[in-house]
């Protein structure tokens, strides 16, 4: 193992991947280039657009501005691993039912997003749901439908319990 | 299938038995976006691919003395490494002029520069490797010898005889102008009682689309053909280009678009680094990837506006408008793009100026200069904010200037609602509009004159509200006469052909492209209807010249209005193939037939008489039983392209209501209002969204978003901390609302909707600031983006 490379292993939507990576490889780079998980988008690379959004040990994160060998250990979850669970269905199907997206760029980072600000049970207003999703671009929706979506989603869940 | 939401279609001819006119059915491509299942072309993986990073010259001006690639060849995974010179063996240059923009001149540019970079960012040495990192390292090993040239960067004196020519050949700066008069405009001034005089600066901006450009093109010489996966608005278009210029035929050319991660405008032109992709993977005989990253976006996407506008009207103390005047100076880098010119958005505004109103006294002066900046070119609804900026701030200028209040002076002087056709002070020609009715209804949907009562408490409270208007025209469905006229190969035209599969479902492939409007959503809603099968038996092929009709794509509002048109013919000539093959194994007669949601019925009764699975299943399998010299048809191809009007205006007003922090000039927008006229809306949530983003765009331009540069012509906020952006936080909910006035055109009578929400917002904001402001006495703000900055100077407290 050189200098520049360095072994990992972590869980990505719960299955064991280990690889020999380059230390300077992004985490976004590292599922998208080697594990071929695309729905992890790349807009800006430097923190600001939020298009690659995962959850990182159950955390929404920026998976470009992560190393990928700071991963090693870690439980990494992309777009691809929650809609393959069902845990984001409903989610799905709001954004779908509403046009909450266009060309569909920032909605894997987005409905991450999204699922962290609702998984505390609550319905958010909808000042606190345009101010949770300020650090995801959409330039396409002008983000109305997308805060309609998150809130009727809330709405539905909390009529459920 | 759920009916997200209902309108009624304003159209009888459309009202088919399980018409989906009107209907705002759900995209059928949402899904598995939302599963993270896109195919972008930034995902493309294909065999032996490498990947390109470009050098770009640092400077705005620079002869290149010379490039020294020689400790490049060795570094890790390099393939190649190709200067300017190496590549125009490969590939010819281009010129961005048209015929009918008269006078409209610009140089040949090189896919990479040869000899002269011309701007910040224009390639200057291309390396491919093994991976983009590998590529990026490598670049860092090139040495440029550059020497400096003055960069000419302020279009006010890029015309002095003291300013350097950027391209001596060319003889001055001046890329076109245009002149215009209509009417008797020094009479017009003389009637007036009052001129009001105003210069509007329009800061330059960008698309920043989510996707940056991407494009993987690969050469396959074994049989001559150049496969190019881009996400392009216009396919067709790049067929031509590519083929026009790597020196193939365009048969030789396939151009495969998928999904796109956003485009406005910004990816239906001819870029320099795309072209040079596409040339490196003919040079090499292997497939080539270039996405731009974020800094590379915001130095070669096309930039857009950069207009000074110095304006005036004159009115009436009854608020007639007597006269408008423009003198528009707009700086467009140092080459006008490729094919569709830097002229376009200036000729727009000489256009547009006005255009709501009755006044037929009109002068106009345009002019487009070069600079040593980043290209500028056609973006989301061009020219249209700059004229509507232009005209509607002259107008509530004038209300407060003759006493009026903003609504009956617009009242008083635009197009009557039964005064079509009409024709504008500059010639253009509008079928039938609905300013009145439009406003009438935002008036309504806003609840003004409580507004005003509300705005007017509230001052007296130290609170400072306005509200402010923009009534607006929309170039949409444009003919031949956009850029078919003037030498370009853009299809005005577009269609579709549609097959019957042995199952009964149909397959549309349409010329129309798709970047999220939700294009392939309306071209299955026309089929569906007018063919007469469930929606979830269409399936919509967009994006392959290779399979789709020869078409224009999707740009100028057009992919409904002239896409949707061909696939809604399309449908009707399939149902009369379909209705021929079921009335000759029926023993029918074909005109007593129908085809209603996926069946063959009797079409006076309704009457069941077979599923179409039945009547191809006797096509495919059984054409032995079908009478003798019977052939049926299950494929057919209409197209349609506008001929009775050269451009479908579309109208509509927008009004903001904002409130202004006087001490630390941030403004926050309160409530938007948007009453559009799009003819016959096909899919009312649809429509809906494509304004409320065209309006996020307009107010992103508005308050925002700026490409700063210094005087040596260096973007000083080419990323996205320092570039700001509309986010959620700020934007406010959007009310829509339609007036529906078809054109009789197209049977379906749908006009474009995908570019009025940019071209009216900034005009209101602005207006709603200055209104906010008036009681201050402060200084119309006429100068975007509107920055704390300008406000406060405006308040004179900075």
């Amino acid at each position: 193992m050189s200098a520049r490379h360095l072994d990992i292993s972590m869980r990505v939507n719960g299955e064991a991947v280990s690889a020999r990576v380059e230390a300077r490889k992004t985490l976004v780079d590292f599922l998208r280039d080697d594990l071929s998980l695309t729905g992890t988008h790349v807009g800006c690379e430097h923190g600001v657009c939020g298009a690659c959004t995962v959850r990182f040990d159950g955390e929404a994160v920026r998976s470009c501005l992560l190393l990928a060998v700071q991963c090693d250990g870690a439980e990494v979850e992309t777009i691809e691993g929650l809609a393959d669970s069902g845990e984001i269905a409903d989610l799905q199907a709001a954004f779908a039912r509403r046009n909450a997206l266009q060309c569909g760029y920032c909605t894997p980072g987005m409905l991450i997003g999204a699922h962290e600000l609702l998984a505390s049970g609550t319905v958010p207003s909808r000042t606190v749901i345009r101010e949770h999703i300020s650090g995801n671009y959409c330039r396409c929706t002008g983000y109305q439908a997308i805060v309609d979506a998150i809130q009727q989603v809330a709405q539905a869940r909390a009529a459920v319990k | 299938m759920k009916i997200a939401e209902d309108v009624v279609s304003g159209l009888s001819a459309l009202d088919r038995p399980n018409s989906y006119i009107g209907r705002s059915v759900p995209r059928p491509n949402l899904e598995r976006l939302t599963q993270g299942r896109g195919q972008y072309v930034s995902d493309v993986v294909l065999p032996r691919m490498v990947h390109v990073a470009y050098l770009r010259s640092p400077h705005a001006h620079a002869r290149i003395k010379n490039i020294e690639t020689s400790r490049v060849k060795s570094a890790p995974g390099v393939v190649a490494v190709v200067t300017g010179a190496e590549l125009a063996k490969v590939i010819t240059p281009w010129i961005g002029v048209l015929t009918h923009l008269k006078g409209i001149k610009s140089a040949p540019q090189h896919a990479i520069a040869v000899d002269r970079a011309c701007w910040q960012g224009e390639a200057v040495c291309a390396v491919v490797a093994r991976s983009r990192a590998e590529a990026e390292d490598a670049c860092a090993l090139i040495e440029v010898e550059y020497e400096p040239l003055p960069a000419v960067t302020d279009a006010e004196t890029a015309l002095d005889r003291a300013t350097p020519v950027i391209h001596p050949e060319l003889g001055d700066n001046l890329t076109f102008e245009r002149t215009l008069v209509a009417g008797d405009p020094d009479q017009g001034f003389a009637d007036s009682d009052e001129v009001v005089e105003a210069t509007f600066v329009f800061g330059r901006h960008t698309g920043v689309t989510n996707e940056p450009r991407a494009i993987v093109a690969d050469f396959n010489p074994g049989e001559r053909r150049l496969t190019v996966y881009q996400g392009t608005q216009a396919p067709h278009m790049m067929q031509n280009l590519f083929a026009k210029h790597l020196g193939l035929e365009e048969h030789e050319v396939r151009v495969l678009t998928k999904d796109v991660g956003g485009s406005f405008g910004i990816k239906v032109h001819t870029y320099a680094d795309e072209m040079a992709t596409a040339a490196l993977a003919k040079l090499l005989k292997r497939p080539v990837k270039f996405v731009a990253d974020r800094f590379e976006s915001f130095i070669t996407d096309i930039h857009a506006r950069d207009h000074r506008v110095r304006a005036k009207i004159g009115v009436k103390k009854d608020g007639t408008i007597t006269a408008f005047e423009i003198d528009d100076l707009t700086g467009i880098g140092p080459y006008s793009v490729y094919p569709r010119t830097s002229g376009i958005e200036a000729n727009q505004v000489v256009n547009l100026v006005g255009g709501p109103y009755t006044c037929p006294n009109y002068r106009a002066l345009a002019r487009v200069v070069f600079q040593n900046k980043n290209v500028m070119c056609q973006y989301r609804a061009v020219g249209h904010p700059i004229a509507t900026a232009v005209t509607e701030g002259l107008i509530e200028l004038a209300a407060a200037r003759v006493g009026m209040d903003v609504v009956e002076l617009r009242r008083r002087n635009l197009i009557a609602d039964d005064a079509y056709p009409a024709v504008g002070a500059a010639g253009i020609k509008f079928e039938k509009l609905s300013h009145h009715a439009s406003l009438d209804k935002i008036l309504a949907m806003m609840d003004y004159q409580k507004l005003r009562t509300e705005q007017g408490e509230l001052r007296a409270r130290g609170i400072y509200r306005g509200i402010g208007f923009a009534s607006f025209i929309e170039v949409t469905n444009p003919s031949a006469a956009f850029y078919g006229v003037g030498g370009a190969r853009i299809s005005s035209q577009d269609g579709a052909t549609l097959r019957l599969d042995a199952t009964g479902a149909v397959f549309v492939h349409s010329g129309a492209t798709e970047q999220g409007q939700g294009a392939e959503s309306v071209l299955a809603q026309c089929v569906a209807t007018s063919f007469g099968v469930p929606l979830e038996r269409v399936r919509v092929i967009t994006g392959d010249t290779d399979h789709t009709p020869y078409g224009g794509g999707t740009w100028a509002s057009r992919a409904a209005g002239i896409g949707g048109e061909a696939a809604w013919q399309a449908g009707k000539a399939l149902r009369a193939s379909v209705l021929a093959a079921a009335a000759s194994i029926l023993q029918a007669d074909p005109k007593a037939l129908d085809i209603r949601a996926g069946i063959v019925v009797d079409a006076d009764t309704g009457r069941e008489r077979m599923p179409l699975e039945e009547v191809a299943r006797v096509v495919y399998f059984r054409p032995d039983t079908l009478p003798p010299g019977f052939q049926a048809e299950f494929v057919v191809t209409r197209h349609y392209v506008p001929r009775a009007w050269p451009f479908a205006f579309t109208n509509g007003v927008q009004a903001s209501y904002l409130e202004v922090d006087t001490k630390t000039g941030l403004i926050r927008l309160l409530k938007h209002w948007c009453v559009e006229d799009c003819g016959t809306v096909i899919n009312p949530q649809l429509v809906d969204e494509q304004l409320r983003g065209g309006i996020v765009q307009g107010i992103g331009a508005a308050l925002y978003e700026h490409c700063l540069y210094d005087e040596a012509g260096q973007l000083l906020n080419g990323n996205l901390m320092d570039y700001l952006l509309p986010m959620a936080n700020e934007m406010p909910d959007i009310e829509v609302g339609h007036v529906v006035t078809p054109t009789a055109d197209s049977e379906l009578g749908a006009k474009g909707a995908g570019e009025a929400g940019t071209a009216g917002a900034p005009a209101s904001v602005m207006n709603a600031l200055n209104d906010a402001l008036r009681p201050l006495n402060a200084a119309p703000l006429l100068d975007m983006p509107f920055t704390p900055q300008r406000v406060l100077k405006a308040l004179r407290r900075i």
